[in-house]
């Protein structure tokens, strides 16, 4: 949803975010919809300044949000207080699963465990009779036989369903035995939130939904940093898809994003496992040997991904321009296969193992942003060489002088063979080019004023990289030197020597072979490589040579429609609420004038309304497949199946493929944590996490009495991530100058520690020293077995370079990632903590010759 | 300036205070409320010889800000009044952004660490890009691996990785994906969005 539409919810349910401190311009917008008379809530283990502003204030152990969301799901089925006519027809809520299917109420696994390769086969939670490949950049999984065989019968008929939501095997049924033992009382021992908060959350949530009324969930990275983070965000969209909360004016789940283009870096993915456009990158060992393989199990029969191939051939035939031939298959052959998990925590261990020997940073800072920083630490002391692109003296450029090896004494700079490059870089406004915000909004930037010095874009760096890496590779006939000499790479340069940074755009948008002609439709797409086309998603945002959309700036008038159509580009083919066919009832009409967004029109029979339709424009509500013919991609779905993405067109409450650790949501305990889980005391924390356990990096078994504090990390408002763009400007340093850890009174008053007093906090990967900030924003809570738990907040910006100083918070966190995504939990472990100071030993630094 | 004596300042004050003024019979709204600095202040954007629209480099709300500059230097960043999303606002790290863009710590030279080095030197910006092209190609050719022993196509090279991309444009990591992955086969690459 865009952000300015939280303006028209009814209720805003805050949660894994402090949104009025850390994104303080979108909060604006929920206080609007409060001064509309919106029930605004927060539930956090910290009292914040979005606390503060919020109707309701629910405080939660740090990482229990699955217990709270399951006890609010539990609540609106077992009082039938749910969405009917909008949940039956819009999610697969009446879809019969396979009988096999078993939850996790025994021993804490799902059926399909497999304990010595510690992952689930999903076999079990298919549609009954059925393989339902996932909507995710991975549509292939590990099923007996052949995979695009058994997904074909999606072209069948519909899944088995039953509408009157008595099968007991239904994800309805299903659900009800599920969340069945997420009670009240559950949800108060679990989540130490007093029992009748938690009912006037969730009689609030109920209340604002329906016909007349929506909500919105707003959450942060104090969602996804757990090892069950995407499974937080699954049981926040099971409730958005109970409550009809999904494609309609002032609802959705707004991913409240840290980077300024972090939307963009993931569309366009500096990612190791997708491609641009959400596309699998091929991977050595899955059946992607050549494209037609590849296409072959990645291509979804039914739904929009049937369209994959002429997204696929199209992105080849802009990586390899005119070396890409139908006989090289467009030039797949080139592309590199990954073989496993390459993603940031590998890295950090490939770095400490030896394997990288390269490394190049580009604004980013993992000495202090990365998991168990002095693990990364170690890992950048064994690089040949390191490339550090970035405006300042980062922590990570200068680990080889300032970081904890020296200071700890673990070595001497001398020590260490890295070759290190600092490279000065350039900002927004010191270059062209666009960023993505946080719902899809593309934003051109002007080069307005010239960087100073040498300072370069990465646009140049990696334009200039490129052209001198291909002339040291020039006339080699090597196979393995192909793909770097056979790249398209050509951008033109202007009078200062900047590549052309809308030449980029235009070919991420798309153009015709033949001619160059750029394309405006991604229904113009083609599999015969006769287009090219760097990011399907983005295809519209250059429709023609001069007319950038990304720069245009037409906002709505107060007395326009608000979608603001005319400001930016939203991919894709700028629509502004993805899934807005939900927005009107089946038939095509609105739920309410109220809530009126899209709406079928049987004049001119087609969608309209004032945002851009999610949907074929032209397919009437009442379409029904021919099943006889066994229909294809969108054919396949009805007139009233607004979820076009996904194999069946409706919305996943229940998910039969491409989650790695369980179809439904499940209350696992953090991998380190100070409580037992009562659910299962067998298995306290997600069994399909991924754990790295080596030397350096330990992890504490679960209940450890060394351990007894909860830890839990958070940003400031005039702090940036890893700090770099504020630790170094006087304003935001005089602002918030130095660390701190913050600490209940109650704990502070027993081990007696004052305001501003040395503390040292320990985990089994360091120790980290800072000034304490008693505080009664933490409080104490019972844990499931009645003892007292205490919870610290330490914000992790900080480190040894710019005016900002302070200990390096992630020298305490561990690198153990979620299943799904890799993703680290930073936001809940178990730590110890004790006055003073840490004792070092400081070693003579030798003086320079 | 001469130094202020305390009568000076005395009457100063009499004069600048709003009380007085207003006992004389001026509105308290116009111009009894007008203090010295404000009719003397000028904008600080007026001295600009241009003004180019820009994004916030900070957060992913993406508020649009106005950047003021002459010749080519930045005078002033505001938030776009123009924008939805912002409406002319920003919080403290986008009003910061002026202070980001001339911060004293900013670099402007190359520096480069030999191995077992204790400090940085200056280098010239071609210099590092040759020897970065360098590195990488010696670190590419020493590991690529094109097939594994079972004939499993692999076409790639473990030993080079890359972090970075949520802070960069979106034309930018276009790039960096096609010469790393694409071109050089570097499967190590990743930016903040596992951070
Ligand atoms: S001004 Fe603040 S809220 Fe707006 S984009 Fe910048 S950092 Fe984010």
């Amino acid at each position: 949803m865009p952000q300015w539409d939280l303006a028209r919810s009814d209720v805003v349910l805050v949660m894994g975010s402090n949104m009025a401190e850390n994104h303080p311009i979108a909060f604006r917008f929920a206080m609007q919809a409060k001064l509309r008379g919106a029930t605004l809530i927060h539930v956090d283990p910290r009292f914040t300044r979005t606390s503060a502003m919020c109707d309701i204030y629910a405080p939660i152990r740090a990482g229990t949000d699955i217990a709270f969301l399951g006890g609010i799901i539990h609540y609106l089925l077992e009082n039938d207080l749910w969405f009917r006519e909008w949940a039956i027809p819009y999610t697969n809520i009446a879809t019969i699963i396979e009988d096999g299917f078993a939850g996790p109420e025994g021993d804490g696994t799902f059926s399909g465990w497999n304990k010595e390769e510690t992952r689930y086969s999903t076999e079990t939670w298919q549609y009954k009779g059925l393989t339902v490949p996932s909507p995710l950049a991975e549509a292939w999984m590990e099923t007996g036989g052949d995979f695009a065989e058994r997904v074909s019968h999606m072209r069948d008929g519909p899944p088995p369903r039953d509408e009157t939501l008595q099968h007991p095997n239904c994800v309805y049924q299903i659900m009800r035995r599920h969340f069945a033992r997420y009670t009240p009382e559950m949800v108060e021992r679990i989540t130490g939130c007093p029992r009748d908060l938690f009912i006037k959350v969730c009689e609030a949530m109920a209340r604002n939904s329906g016909r007349e009324r929506t909500g919105a969930i707003c959450y942060a990275v104090g969602w996804n940093h757990h090892t069950v983070g995407a499974q937080i965000i699954r049981a926040g969209a099971i409730l958005m898809g109970l409550l009809g909360n999904v494609g309609r004016p002032g609802a959705g789940m707004l991913a409240l994003r840290g980077h300024t283009s972090i939307q963009g870096s993931t569309d366009i993915a500096t990612l190791y496992d997708m491609l641009p456009g959400y596309l699998p990158q091929p991977h050595a060992l899955r059946p992607h040997g050549t494209l037609e393989e590849y296409l072959k199990v990645e291509t979804a029969p039914t739904g929009w991904w049937a369209e994959f191939p002429k997204y696929a051939v199209s992105l080849l035939r802009a990586y390899y321009g005119g070396e890409a031939s139908e006989a090289n298959g467009w030039g797949y052959d080139w592309l590199a296969r990954i073989v496993g998990d390459h993603s940031m925590l590998p890295i950090s261990l490939a770095m400490d193992n030896g394997v990288i020997r390269g490394l190049f940073v580009m604004g980013q800072n993992p000495a202090v942003g990365g998991s168990n920083s002095k693990l990364v630490q170690r890992g950048l002391a064994k690089l040949d060489w390191l490339v550090v692109r970035d405006i300042a003296e980062t922590d990570t450029a200068t680990f080889w002088r300032d970081g904890h090896l020296i200071r700890d004494g673990e070595m001497r700079p001398e020590e260490i063979g890295t070759e290190v490059f600092l490279m000065p870089g350039a900002l927004s406004g010191e270059k062209a080019g666009s960023f993505t915000n946080t719902h899809r909004l593309v934003q051109w930037h002007d080069k307005v004023v010239d960087a100073p010095g040498d300072s370069t874009s990465e646009l140049w760096f990696v334009d200039e990289l490129g052209r001198r890496i291909r002339k040291l590779y020039a006339g080699s006939t090597r196979p393995e030197d192909k793909a770097i000499l056979n790249l398209r790479w050509n951008y033109p340069r202007d009078e200062e020597d900047e590549p052309d940074a809308e030449a980029v755009l235009c070919e991420i948008n798309g153009y015709r072979c033949a001619d160059g002609k750029l394309l405006s439709d991604f229904k113009d797409l083609k599999e015969d490589g006769s287009t090219a086309c760097g990011t399907w998603i983005y295809l519209g945002v250059f429709p023609e040579p001069g007319k950038n959309l990304a720069r245009s700036r037409k906002a709505d008038g107060p007395e326009g429609p608000g979608t603001h159509l005319g400001w930016g580009f939203a991919w894709p083919a700028n629509r502004r609420t993805l899934n807005n066919r939900a927005s009107a009832d089946p038939d095509g009409r609105p739920w309410s004038e109220r809530k009126k967004l899209i709406t079928w029109d049987e004049e001119k029979s087609e969608w309209s309304g004032p945002d851009v339709p999610d949907f074929p424009k032209d397919k009437r509500p009442d379409f029904e497949p021919d099943w006889s013919k066994k229909p294809k991609g969108m054919e396949a779905h009805s007139g009233s199946d607004p979820f076009i993405m996904i194999a069946d067109g409706r919305a996943a409450l229940f998910s039969p493929s491409g989650m790695k650790d369980g179809p439904l949501p499940e209350h696992y305990e953090s991998v380190e944590t100070p409580a037992t889980n009562p659910l299962h005391p067998g298995m306290s924390s997600s069994p399909a996490a991924k754990r790295w356990d080596q030397h350096d990096n330990r992890l504490a078994p679960p209940a450890d009495p060394r351990y007894p504090h909860m830890l839990t990390t958070f940003r400031l408002t005039e702090h940036h991530s890893g700090g770099t763009p504020t630790r170094i400007v006087t304003t935001t340093a005089e602002l918030q100058p130095e660390m701190f850890c913050e600490i209940p009174v109650e704990l502070a008053g027993r081990i007696g520690i004052r305001m501003g007093d040395w503390v040292v906090l320990s985990t089994e990967r360091g120790e980290i020293e800072t000034r304490a900030m008693v505080t009664s924003r933490l409080r104490p809570f019972r844990l499931p077995d009645g003892r007292e738990c205490h919870q610290l907040a330490l914000p992790w910006h900080f480190g040894w370079s710019g005016f900002a100083t302070g200990d390096v918070a992630n020298v305490l966190t561990a690198v153990v990632g979620d299943a799904n995504t890799g993703m680290h939990e930073n936001k809940s472990l178990a730590c110890a903590l004790r006055p003073g100071r840490l004792s070092r030993v400081q070693r003579p630094r030798r003086e320079a010759t | 300036m001469p130094r202020r004596t305390i009568p000076d300042r005395a009457a100063e004050f009499l004069r600048e205070w709003s009380v007085p003024r207003q006992m004389a019979g001026q509105d308290h709204r116009r111009e009894a409320a007008e203090a010295a600095m404000a009719r003397s202040g000028r904008p600080r954007t007026e001295k600009a010889d241009s003004v180019g629209t820009s994004i916030c480099p900070y957060c992913a709300v993406g508020c649009a800000q106005l950047i003021y500059a002459k010749d080519r230097r930045p005078i002033a960043v505001e938030g776009d009044p123009a924008s939805p999303i912002n409406q002319g606002t920003l919080c403290p790290k986008g009003a910061a952004t002026m202070g980001l863009m001339t911060s004293p710590m900013r670099l402007d030279r190359v520096l480069h660490r030999a191995p077992h080095a204790t400090e940085w030197r200056e280098v010239s910006l071609d210099w590092a890009m040759d020897r970065i092209a360098h590195l990488t190609k010696q670190t590419r050719d020493e590991s690529f691996v094109g097939d594994a022993p079972d004939g499993t196509r692999l076409n790639h090279t473990m030993a080079i990785g890359s972090l970075g991309g949520a802070t960069l444009d979106n034309e930018e990591n276009y790039l960096i994906k096609k010469l790393f992955t694409g071109g050089l086969g570097m499967v190590f690459v990743e930016n903040q969005a596992r951070v």
